[in-house]
């Protein structure tokens, strides 16, 4: 429970249905916080008024768990070494992982839980003797990207109320519900950040990640200087202090993109827009939802992040355990660090970090 | 949802009131509801009783009806105390260092430790034994010539051990320095003689001993100069100003002079319950031990650590089959460290994660161990299993 409609309704719906629910907040850790308690968005005083108010209602108990000091090591630690390894992180899929459904959750079996449920905005579905993670029914709000490492163990102990319903409906049934819910603005920027710009707190936190370096174009000159590689990502065009490369005689000058981050050389790679467009890439620590590694190529759509529209693939299973992923159409933006996911219509089958 | 029995085991924390203190209460809500310091018979009548409850406190604590200050609760009358102390020895110039131990209440450590940080005062606090307990030569050794107040603690919270108070009493006495025990603890089941135990200042708070929330004591010998915590009118020969809780002190003097009913009987009754507990886990958990000493302590405290495990997990896996405990100090923002005290008493990060308190009360009886018996050892086995603690760093 956050004190979000999204959990609230959620456990409204549990018991409702006549389950025993218990509910839980988890502590998380946040830079900002101080003596006037914890800055994480997901575990304000606020927040936890509001979520306790709603268990109040709901006649549930309502618990307050501490995993700040395990966040901070395995979440945002895992951040600062992926922007200093030169890669773009996305840390909710690790929390996800390992704090949410890994921790929290073997927390609540050992209570003697037979869920851990949440608010997110996805299906669990039962077929064929195996769990399925399906995306939630309001595609535009859907939360299944952010899970595809979830494992048989954690599917068959998660279940998701709200990921059948519409976030417009949820939020109805909160009103309905007489729940005094966080209405607050969804946010995608990080929950620990303390003023919500990854930039200033890799300063603060991990100034050793942010080194001046050269800034080279495809065949190695040297164009400018960088700020320092978190400052960037691929695709970036704006903000590179470059002017653009003169085109040859009687072309217009093109534009320079971010086309890749070279932490070895601490060198920020730029060029042309062509450049940018890939038909490949790779990903690693592949996790597969069904538990089965495929053997052959097949056929899926893909995301490469998690608002990006599906696109089809060719994924091409490695003997290291490794996927190559050939896309219809060529791709801008393919980040190393974040996270490529494959779907089958509507099932997630499961993703990678990728590579290069 | 299986409704069971609710088994209450935190009585530390505090206590039901006792209907006989809630029958005395009843007038003083709205028969004899005038401010005791009015002058008019309203007033006189609700005075009289305010006195009467004076003198009942007094003479449970062997002292003068005018050595007895009633406060909101045990936390104000620590902080009157630490203080009262410390501003009146700055007034007169006297000195600025005070003696205490690394056991208490932050009712006093928070508050010297404000005392030291913004005031400019020097503060000592003492280590304990493995036991959680103080050595009184350690308190010799400490004493310098700026020292204006020992405070040291009766019985602890978390663990149960009490202290040698007279003893400490009589080296406090031997050097004339003001001699400070929160007594929030002991009060209902220890002997609170403040002559016996050689004390200047005692604080007692009533929701400990089955009186109501709200209402607290300070015993403050003759002669003792305090300078006023709190300031206003001069209520309580200007000790503590506010218009005075009569109900509520009724309340605190009826259950102050309950507690003496049958206490030794009452006290054998506890320490059976509490040491059949105490066997019963040490026998059937694997690697638990019991903190605090295993003679010198509270007949009611049955308080253990268990490695590896969370304490507050215990919590919750207990509450959920309707066992009310605690883990020995209450911490709204959920923090897992292990507790300050259990940590002076030298105890590893593993096993001070896993600090559990029970204790006893009234209406307890042998099902309720019975219960706890039964519950608990399979719940750390879980936990142990399926979700346990490492040291930091680790998993």
């Amino acid at each position: 429970m956050s004190g979000g409609v999204d959990s609230s309704v959620a456990a409204a719906l549990l018991v409702r249905q006549g389950h025993q629910v218990i509910g839980m907040m988890l502590r998380l850790w946040s830079e900002a916080d101080n003596g006037q308690g914890p800055a994480n968005r997901c575990c304000t005083l606020d927040a936890q008024y509001v979520a306790q108010r709603v268990a109040d209602i709901l006649e549930i108990p309502f618990h307050l768990v501490n995993v700040a000091e395990r966040f901070r090591r395995e979440v945002v630690a895992y951040f600062i070494a992926e922007y200093a390894a030169g890669r773009t992180p996305n840390p909710c899929i690790l929390c996800n992982q390992r704090i949410r459904f890994g921790w929290l959750l073997n927390r609540a079996l050992a209570l003697g839980a037979d869920y851990l449920a949440t608010g997110h905005y996805a299906r669990i579905r039962h077929e064929g003797g195996t769990y399925r993670l399906l995306r939630g029914v309001d595609r535009p709000k859907d939360q299944s990207y952010a899970l595809y490492r979830l494992d048989q163990h954690a599917l068959a102990h998660t279940l998701f109320p709200v990921g059948s319903y519409t976030k417009a409906r949820v939020r109805q049934m909160a009103r309905e519900m007489g729940l005094p819910v966080a209405e607050r603005a969804e946010s995608q920027d990080l929950c620990f950040v303390a003023d919500e710009d990854y930039r200033r707190f890799l300063q603060r936190q991990a100034p050793e990640t942010i080194r001046p370096g050269p800034i080279r174009d495809l065949a190695g000159r040297v164009l400018g200087e960088h700020r320092g590689l978190p400052f960037y990502t691929v695709g970036q065009r704006k903000g590179l202090g470059l002017t653009a490369r003169p085109g040859r005689p009687g072309e217009a000058p093109q534009p320079l993109y971010v086309v890749a981050l070279d932490p070895a050389e601490n060198a920020l790679i730029v060029g042309p827009a062509e450049a940018l467009r890939r038909r490949t890439c790779r990903a690693t620590q592949v996790h597969w939802i069904r538990g089965q590694a495929p053997e052959a190529p097949f056929r899926a759509q893909a995301q490469i992040r998690y608002r990006a529209p599906e696109t089809p693939v060719t994924v091409i299973p490695l003997p290291d355990g490794d996927v190559e992923v050939r896309f219809d159409e060529p791709q801008r933006g393919v980040t190393p660090g974040q996270s490529i996911v494959f779907y089958q219509d509507d099932e997630v089958l499961g993703g990678g970090i990728i590579t290069r | 949802m299986k409704t069971r029995r609710r088994i209450y085991l935190d009585h530390a924390a505090t206590t039901p009131v006792d209907p006989r203190v809630v029958e005395a209460m009843a007038p003083y809500w709205n028969e004899i509801y005038g401010n005791s310091a009015s002058l008019h018979e309203f007033g006189r009548q609700a005075a009289r009783a305010l006195e009467e409850a004076r003198a009942q406190v007094a003479a449970e604590l062997n002292c003068h009806p005018t050595e007895i200050v009633f406060t909101s609760c045990g936390t104000e009358s620590d902080n009157l105390a630490l203080r009262g102390i410390a501003w009146a020895a700055r007034k007169a110039g006297r000195g600025h260092h005070i003696i205490t131990t690394a056991i208490e209440h932050h009712a006093v450590s928070h508050t010297a430790e404000q005392l030291r940080d913004l005031f400019g005062f020097e503060v000592t606090f003492l280590p304990v034994d493995r036991y959680g307990m103080v050595d009184p030569d350690d308190v010799r050794a400490a004493l310098r010539k700026e020292t204006i107040l020992i405070s040291v603690m009766y019985a602890n919270n978390e663990v149960g051990t009490i202290q040698p108070i007279a003893e400490i009493g009589r080296i406090a006495r031997e050097h004339q320095i003001p001699f400070h025990t929160d007594a929030v603890q002991a009060g209902g089941t220890l002997d609170l003689d403040v002559q016996a135990l050689n004390v200047d200042l005692l604080a007692l708070s009533a929701h400990k001993f089955y009186g109501p929330k709200g209402v607290g004591v300070l015993y403050v010998r003759r002669g003792t100069k305090l300078v006023p915590a709190l300031t206003g009118g001069g209520h309580e020969r200007g000790h503590r100003p506010g218009t005075v809780n009569v109900a509520g002190i009724v309340g605190l003097a009826t259950a102050l002079r309950l507690t003496r009913t049958n206490r030794e009987e009452e006290n054998a009754r506890l320490r059976r319950l509490r040491d059949r507990l105490i066997e019963g886990l040490l026998e059937r958990i694997p690697d638990i031990q019991l903190t605090g000493h295993p003679t010198q302590r509270l007949p009611h405290n049955a308080s253990f650590a268990i490695r590896g495990v969370d304490g507050e997990a215990l919590l919750l896996g207990l509450d959920l089959e309707g066992i009310a405990a605690s883990t020995g100090s209450a911490c709204t923002t959920g923090d897992p460290e292990p507790s300050s005290v259990l940590q002076a008493m030298g105890l590893p990060y593993e096993w001070g994660v896993g600090g559990l308190r029970f204790t006893f009360g009234h209406q307890n009886r042998e099902e309720d161990v019975d219960a706890v018996l039964e519950v608990l050892p399979p719940l750390v086995e879980r936990l142990r299993e399926m979700s346990p603690i490492g040291a930091p760093g680790g998993s």
